[in-house]
């Protein structure tokens, strides 16, 4: 980002909703089925056909609006008309003055506190697949049309103008991801789309400046493709208006293999959709007791699990900022259930984040599915000395492969077997008796001597085979010297 | 309130597009001079003080009308399909598409 | 009859199919026939009475439908080129509720195009003659429907009424013709033109008739979520209870604007309804001149957005072109007719950005301003009175050429629309030019019970009329 500019970027997420039907009719919210087989009158929009909402579909939204901090409004339905093949009706019903989610917020891991300005619900478009050598509208000779996405409930997130750098925009796509995920509202699949993000990218000297003229990017399949095109975005704005040009309202559509933005045919004005209330819908107002109902059954959001944890590593004596991110990245992989059950049982919060952040971590997909109590007996084995760290990576990782199992079994198997006390302390003296200069130069104590336990462990370490309790060493020297 | 100034050529050429209706010259000038007289009439409308008074955009006051979310059978595809203009591959076929969605 | 196994389905269907077979070329009450699938209902009826069973209400009553609603497999055309041939793959609600209460559907009838006009010219397929004079209009837009049960080609039909649809048409064919409470009848299947102004009801040839028809369609729908949800008032049982101690405020407004022959008739049918025991007075309710603007801002906007789907690309006509935008245009052009055309770009301007507070909205200000004058009529009556149409049936292209002309035929159908309240025409005698002539009744919201019993007590006492010629098919009342 060029000095003595400053981005700004505002983020409106199409987010499709996990109902079994559509927002208006009673066809199944399917992905993938042969085209045009969830169709209805309703959703092809026939002569004739009424939409009736789907209470679903509402108590999901309702569970985003919370979720994102929201206030629950009584709403309306509007009409806005434009003509589309896509657009059955040639009209989309959606939310326009009086939505059913305003005013929320979402905190980012960073710190940072992202505004809401709205989310409302609408119903989705058919898919048009373009017949000609590129598959894109450009260039085709016709095109073909499939209305069994058609009618899919949607919520639109719209964030305040907030964000201003790549960096939190893919923050606060990331986090949003986890929250829509964690609210049950949907799967977040943006590869799939059915989480589409839209970026509004502008640029201005300071922060005291009114806003620059935005343009739009779409067409974004990933999170990274999202941190790509508004940087690029931003420098080509930059670019214009330093050169004395300006910015031309427009919306543009990144080109993932070409790096760039690209405009689409331009709009001089914005478009007249003509809204007015949906005459064969009425008002929802939901009742205090729904939406307390609505907010009671929603999980646990990403935030909170991630302060669950840092307050267990406070408990525990403190969090790093190493440790943080590993918080972060146990809670994005929905392993911090784990971590919760394993301290709770008496592991050190420090081991029980590690081992979940580096080794679980490498296989989510089978921790996720561990029984906990396998997991917790094994990290107990290792906090009490009876595993060492190696030792317990290595069940750990047979764990994960055999979808569980009981890891005291899986030990033994390994030839893991902890050293009894006598032979640590034979192996001990041996070590200390054939190295007496430096052992007299460790009991003589002060920094020097102590460095020396260090020493002798390696002897230990080297003579067991590794088997040996480091911890369990020092605390054998530690007895001789003192005796 | 301000009143909307006549209803001219322009615009309802400017409408006529947005509808998409083509209109010859000869109907461009009939529809203009019976739509104005029209609104005309209805100027008593436009100019009256309501401040005060909230629309009514239903006449039966109901609200909270909810389906389940339970799926429902939908029409047969091929009846569908044999009434529709121009098909291929079970989808409704249109001519080459211009621009993307507004 | 039927249901009494006196009469055969088969043999009654076959009656009025030889009427329509002798008389419709000079009316064109119909858009399309379905003798074919009448026969096979009404076999099918025949058998269940034969069995002992219970075939229904209607059981073997022909039933003519205006050609906006859907029928399954049966071409629904709107009386428009851009549906001609169209078959719906579905039933609309209230034919559906016809079909199990046994009626037989005898075929689709002519209609103003997409149900915008008050005469049945602005059809694509030529216009409805009325059955007493066939120089002149049936009215609209519902006309094929109510010449139909004029000309005695089917005991009832069902018909649409957006700003008087149903009512003008009934009045000018000498019929009985009842909108009603808006959410009553369900719009499911109903082509829609103005969803907020839009109800079915029914047209006969009897107060008690069109009671019974009603009785069968309404009631709540979860296809429909403007579909009441609370109790519709069951009629046929209460409409001779008489109008002692009922108030009929007579509305002066809709008496201003009506020729003298036609006030004439109103003043009579007051009268009678005097004599029958009610308390009847003058009543003004001022707001309802502001309907007819109020109406022609709203119904076109609304319009405007339910017909944008006419844009050939999932049924319908389809005219060719480069590119989907040139084949929309192309289509809508080809396919409309003036008159839908005109309301579409009205509808299209009243809503469009810089305008829409303007009109619009400002015109949703004054529906509030006609419930609340509506009220304060009710607060001392319990029905108003007053004429249907301000004239008899007018000659056919006589008010073609000017639309605002045509669109006055409506300034007392029309507030009720505005206000979702029950309205009914039932015929009252003659104009001086021997056309029939109807008084109108409106209730509040939901008082069906009570305006038909008044409509009841004004057909009793309502002046003979000489049925069209040719003479009806012997129908005897339906509802025995």
């Amino acid at each position: 980002m060029k000095p003595g500019w400053e981005m700004v970027v505002g983020l409106e997420v199409h987010c499709e909703l996990k109902t079994d039907t559509k927002l208006f009719c009673g066809c199944p919210n399917m992905f993938g089925d042969e085209p045009n087989t969830n169709v209805c009158p309703v959703c092809l929009g026939l002569p004739g056909s009424l939409p009736v909402l789907n209470q679903k579909a509402v108590e999901m939204a309702m569970a985003i609006g919370t979720a994102l901090n929201c206030e629950i409004r009584p709403s309306t339905f509007h009409r806005k008309n434009y003509f589309y093949p896509d657009q059955a009706k040639d009209y989309q019903i959606s939310q326009y003055d009086e939505p059913i989610n305003a005013n929320g917020h979402l905190d980012l891991p960073d710190g940072s506190r992202v505004g809401i300005e709205r989310a409302h619900m609408e119903e989705d478009t058919g898919k048009t697949t373009h017949a000609g050598t590129s598959g894109r509208i450009h260039g085709a000779d016709y095109s073909l049309v499939d209305y069994n996405r058609s009618g899919v409930p949607l919520v639109e997130i719209v964030s305040a103008p907030g964000m201003r750098s790549s960096a939190q925009a893919r923050a606060y796509a990331t986090e949003l991801r986890a929250v829509l995920v964690a609210s049950g509202a949907s799967d977040g699949k943006m590869e799939e789309g059915s989480m589409r993000v839209d970026a509004n990218v502008s640029v201005r000297r300071s922060a005291g400046d009114p806003f620059g003229t935005r343009c739009e990017i779409k067409n974004l399949n990933s999170v990274r493709s999202l941190g790509r095109s508004i940087d690029y975005e931003a420098d080509r704005q930059i670019a214009l208006l330093e050169s004395g040009e300006a910015v031309v309202q427009q919306t543009r559509h990144w080109d993932e293999d070409a790096g760039r933005t690209v405009a689409l045919r331009s709009k001089e004005e914005a478009y007249d959709y003509r809204y007015f209330l949906e005459p064969d819908l009425v008002p929802l107002v939901p009742d205090a007791e729904w939406v307390e109902a609505v907010a009671a059954t929603l999980g646990m959001m990403p935030a909170t699990r991630r302060a669950r944890l840092i307050d267990l590593l406070i408990d525990g004596g403190g969090a790093s900022e190493a440790q943080v991110d590993q918080v972060a990245t146990v809670v994005d992989l929905g392993l911090d259930d784990l971590v919760v059950a394993a301290v709770a049982a008496g592991v050190g919060s420090g081991l029980a984040l590690a081992r979940t952040a580096n080794e679980a971590a490498t296989d989510a997909d089978a921790a996720r599915r561990l029984d906990p109590g396998s997991y917790v007996a094994l990290l107990t084995m290792e906090g009490a000395g009876t595993l060492t760290a190696t030792q317990a990576k290595a069940v750990l990782a047979d764990l994960l492969a055999d979808g569980g199992g009981d890891p005291v079994t899986m030990a033994k198997a390994r030839g893991f077997e902890a050293m009894s006390e006598d032979s640590l302390a034979s192996t001990v003296a041996e070590v200390v008796v054939t190295h007496p200069d430096e052992w007299e130069r460790y009991c003589e104590g002060g920094e020097k001597g102590d460095k020396l336990a260090g020493f002798f462990t390696g002897l230990v370490m080297k003579a067991t085979r590794g088997q040996a309790n480091g911890k369990a060493v020092a605390v054998e020297l530690e007895r001789l010297r003192g005796s | 309130m301000t009143e909307p100034g006549r209803l001219t050529r322009d615009d309802v050429a400017h409408v006529a597009s947005l509808a998409r209706l083509h209109l010859s010259d000869e109907e461009l000038d009939l529809f203009t001079g019976q739509l104005a007289e029209v609104l005309d009439h209805a100027s008593d409308v436009a100019s009256l003080d309501l401040a005060g008074v909230a629309p009514t955009a239903h006449a039966m006051a109901v609200v909270n009308v909810l389906r389940p979310d339970e799926v429902r059978p939908g029409v047969d595809r091929e009846e569908v399909l044999t009434q529709a203009p121009s098909v291929e591959d079970h989808r409704f076929r249109v001519p080459r598409i211009l621009g993307e969605a507004p | 009859m039927v249901r009494a196994g006196e009469w055969s389905a088969v043999d009654v269907l076959e009656q009025h199919l030889a009427a329509i077979e002798a008389g419709d070329e000079a009316i064109h009450a119909f858009n399309l026939v379905t003798a074919d699938e009448a026969r096979a209902q009404a076999r099918a009826v025949d058998r269940k009475v034969a069995d002992g069973g219970d075939p229904g209400l209607l059981a073997g009553v022909p039933v003519a439908l205006k050609d906006n609603l859907c029928t399954r497999g049966v071409p629904t055309t709107c009386s428009s080129r851009i549906l001609e041939g169209w078959k719906p793959p579905y039933d609309a609600t209230v034919v559906t509720r016809l079909a199990e209460a046994g009626a037989l559907l005898v075929g689709k009838t002519n209609m103003d195009e997409f149900a915008m006009g008050s005469s049945t010219e602005t059809s694509a397929f030529g216009p409805t003659r009325n059955p007493h004079d066939t120089g002149r209009v049936p009215g609209g837009s519902s006309g094929g429907s109510a010449a139909a049960v004029a000309a005695g080609f089917a005991p009832l039909a069902l018909g649409s009424d957006t700003g008087g649809s149903i009512r003008q048409p009934a009045a000018l064919c000498g019929v009985v013709g009842m909108k009603p409470t808006y959410g009553t009848v369900s719009r499911y299947g109903l082509v829609a033109f103005a969803s907020s102004l839009d109800q079915i009801g029914p047209f006969a040839t009897s107060v008690a008739d069109a009671a019974l028809l009603f009785d069968v369609i309404g009631g709540h729908d979860p296809l429909d979520s403007t579909s009441l949800n609370r109790p519709t008032p069951r009629v046929l049982s209460v409409i001779d209870d008489g109008v002692d101690g009922l108030t009929v405020g007579v509305l002066t407004e809709f008496l201003d604007g009506a020729a003298p022959d036609v006030a004439d008739r109103v003043h009579q049918a007051a009268e009678a309804l005097a004599a029958a025991g009610a308390r009847v007075e003058e009543v003004s309710v001022p707001e309802v001149t502001l309907g007819l603007s109020a109406y022609y801002l709203i119904a076109p906007g609304e319009a405007s957005s339910n017909l944008a789907r006419y844009d050939g690309v999932r049924y319908g006509l389809r005219i060719d072109a480069e590119d989907t935008v040139a084949m929309n245009t192309a289509t809508r052009s080809a396919g409309f007719g003036d008159e839908v055309k005109r309301r579409i770009m009205l509808g299209t301007y009243v809503l469009s950005a810089g305008y829409v507070d303007a009109y619009y909205n400002q015109a949703l200000r004054v529906r509030t301003k006609i419930i609340d004058g509506f009220a304060a009529a009710y607060r001392h009556c319990d029905v108003l009175l007053g004429p249907t149409a301000p004239t008899t049936a007018f000659a056919l292209g006589a008010k073609t050429g000017d639309p605002l002309t045509m669109y006055l035929s409506d300034v007392c159908t029309i507030p009720s629309n505005l206000a979702g309240h029950p309205a009914i025409s039932i015929p009252f005698g003659a104009g001086d030019d021997g056309l029939p002539v109807g008084v109108q009744l409106l209730g509040p919201a939901l008082s069906e019970g009570t305006v038909l019993k008044v409509a009841a007590a004004v057909e009793a006492a309502a002046p003979p009329l000489a049925p069209p010629a040719p003479a009806r098919a012997p129908a005897e009342g339906v509802a025995t």
